[in-house]
């Protein structure tokens, strides 16, 4: 069954005075547990594409299926709503709130879903204990390392148990025991909880995990392979 | 709501030096603002009281056509009944009559022209304050034949000195001019020039003699209990003696009672235009903050914060601010404003110029608890208005814009 339906999407940006043609006519599905990496040089249209499916911009033409919903139809708080409750996002600048602790970061999502003060506890901490920082749980982003912070973005991505996890270019800025860590974590989520995973990345290790590898190339889709 | 409170609150103290500063700057601005206001209205006050205390009284009454030229003949209709009534009427603290004779006063040194107030010195102690204004000499109990006591500004003028006689000439009723020596027994000095240049006081029933009628009362002064009754208490003396005419002190002296009104809005437009200008601080502040945090925002709008959070988070950081300036600056106000209510600020570099005005050497800073809520409640409304700007913008953020900015 699909998690995700595109149909024909179409995007155009207008950059000074060119217009670029960031998306045209991709029509890509995905399925539940899929581990996919969509590859690309710069400017090919990976992060327009994840944006689109992810409710974050809406295309000019073409059909994002979410669950039967068409989200290029919803209103921008029923997007928001929307986001919130089946998308979880993991950005290359970890972007957590720097004034709340890991804890309270990964709970915040919970929070905005109005689950209980009990739940959002046991499942935070549930959670940072899966992706081992049952040790940090307290301190405030600043107080951890790049890698850490990246495994408290993902332990809040999936705090909402989202139908899939975005994640654009999560390994772009971490060193090689952190992004090896980072996908072993992952990797098992998607092993044992049947999560979807969708990353945009330029980086080799990430895509040597993938199960499967699309490639964009000026907007459109060049291949769709599964090593 | 709570995590929204809480996420606001650590917002404000992420720039520590960034919030301080605006924050110092509203104390600095409510202190500042509030203290000259607390100012004026201890000036103003000073004034009024001091004109209330030294002669004018809470009520005055008159024969309707006496102020206009001071005519002997004018005297109060029917005095023994307006007496007997105003003893019986609850509310009148006290009041005391005057007789009073426009006149040319002199010396081997000078003359000048005087109001000659003939008073009950007993009664007139408990309607003004002149037997407290002595400064030289003593008031009315040392000399026994026809007494007198005059302003030191006169007596400066004159070159007068207690003990030494002064020449009194006024026309009488009959168009006959009189001639009246009267030995000065000392100087007083309020906190008027003017009033210390123009009046001499003598003891009433010598005057009485002198005019040949001891009846002759032009004026009464009045005290009531209390200061905001006084407007009733005029109607009411009004009504029940028609013949004659009750005035109150702001009406007596409308530069007076104008200046009270004027107080009462000076201190919101003074205060609002402070307000204001501190608004311009908070916007920037604010808009800094939201800008420099576009990543930050467009995450949590991306991740499932809706616009109406966004806009409450913002909203509450900058009223936040305001929650911590505003008390400092109310305290530190109120903490300055009684220290200089009860030991006053001296003044006395520029006391000339304040006694032409009217006003003591030492001024006695004043502000009622209701101007200290309403200049709090003043205050978070305009920080309110201040964060919509900052918020509305937080609210143009796109959430793709962050995630593109990646």
């Amino acid at each position: 069954m699909n998690v995700i339906e595109t149909n024909k999407l179409a995007k155009t940006y207008q950059q000074g005075e060119v217009q670029v043609n960031a998306l045209n006519d991709v029509s890509i599905n995905f399925k539940q547990g899929e581990f996919t990496a969509i590859v690309g040089p710069s400017g090919s249209g990976k992060t327009t594409f994840l944006n689109a499916i992810g409710g974050l911009d809406i295309p000019d033409s073409g059909k994002v299926i979410i669950n039967s919903t068409d989200i290029t139809q919803l209103k921008s708080n029923q997007l928001i709503d929307f986001r919130l409750r089946n998308i979880g996002f993991v950005f290359q600048a970890y972007n957590l709130i720097p004034v709340l602790t890991a804890k309270e970061n990964v709970e915040f999502i919970m929070l905005m879903q109005g689950d209980s003060v009990k739940e959002r506890k046991s499942r935070a901490e549930e959670l940072l204990h899966a992706v081992g920082l049952s040790q940090q749980m307290d301190r405030r982003p600043g107080q951890l390392s790049g890698g850490q912070q990246q495994r408290v973005a993902v332990a809040r991505a999936l705090a909402s148990k989202p139908q899939f996890v975005l994640a654009d270019e999560p390994t772009a800025n971490l060193d090689s025991s952190s992004t090896a860590n980072l996908l072993d974590i992952m990797y098992e989520l998607n092993q044992n909880e049947n999560m979807t995973f969708i990353f945009s990345t330029h980086d080799q290790r990430v895509i040597d995990r993938a199960k499967r590898i699309i490639t964009l190339e000026d907007g459109k889709v060049i291949s769709d392979k599964n090593p | 709501m709570k995590t929204i409170i809480k996420i606001a609150w650590r917002n404000v103290w992420r720039n520590k030096l960034r919030s301080l500063t605006v924050i110092f700057s509203m104390v600095l601005g409510l202190w500042s603002g509030l203290f000259a206001v607390s100012m004026m209205l201890g000036l103003n006050e000073q004034r009024m009281d001091s004109a209330i205390n030294s002669y004018l009284s809470h009520i005055q009454v008159h024969h309707p056509s006496f102020t206009e030229n001071l005519d002997l003949e004018h005297t109060i209709v029917d005095y023994d009944s307006l007496q007997k009534f105003l003893k019986k009427q609850e509310g009148i603290k006290y009041f005391s009559s005057r007789t009073i004779v426009s006149a040319m006063a002199s010396t081997a040194h000078g003359s000048a022209g005087v109001r000659l107030i003939g008073i009950n010195p007993d009664a007139e102690k408990k309607i003004t304050n002149v037997h407290q204004s002595m400064v030289k000499g003593s008031y009315f109990n040392s000399i026994k034949s026809k007494p007198a006591i005059i302003g030191e500004k006169l007596a400066e003028k004159l070159k007068l000195d207690v003990k030494k006689k002064i020449y009194l000439t006024f026309v009488d009723k009959d168009g006959n001019q009189q001639r009246l020596k009267l030995k000065v027994e000392g100087f007083f000095k309020t906190a008027s020039s003017l009033f210390d240049r123009t009046n001499i006081y003598m003891k009433q029933k010598d005057l009485q003699k002198v005019l040949d009628n001891s009846a002759a009362i032009h004026e009464l002064g009045i005290i009531c209990e209390d200061l905001a009754t006084v407007n009733n208490m005029t109607a009411l003396i009004n009504n029940k003696s028609s013949e004659n005419k009750a005035e109150s002190w702001g009406q007596i002296a409308p530069e007076l009672g104008f200046a009270q009104e004027m107080m009462g809005s000076i201190i919101y437009i003074f205060m609002g235009i402070i307000l204001i200008a501190l608004s311009f601080g908070i916007i920037n502040t604010m808009l800094m903050a939201v800008l420099e945090r576009k990543k930050e925002l467009g995450m949590l709008m991306s991740v499932g914060l809706n616009k109406r959070k966004v806009f409450l988070m913002v909203v509450l950081e900058t009223i936040f601010i305001s929650l911590v300036a505003a008390p400092l600056g109310i305290i530190l106000s109120y903490l300055f404003i009684s220290h200089f209510g009860t030991h006053g600020i001296d003044l006395s570099a520029v006391s000339e110029g304040l006694e032409e005005l009217g006003i003591g050497t030492r001024v006695y800073t004043t502000l009622s608890f209701a101007n200290y809520i309403s200049i709090s409640i003043l205050t978070l409304v305009v920080t309110f208005l201040s964060s919509l700007i900052p918020a509305r913008r937080a609210l143009k953020l796109n959430p793709a814009e962050a995630v593109r900015a990646l």
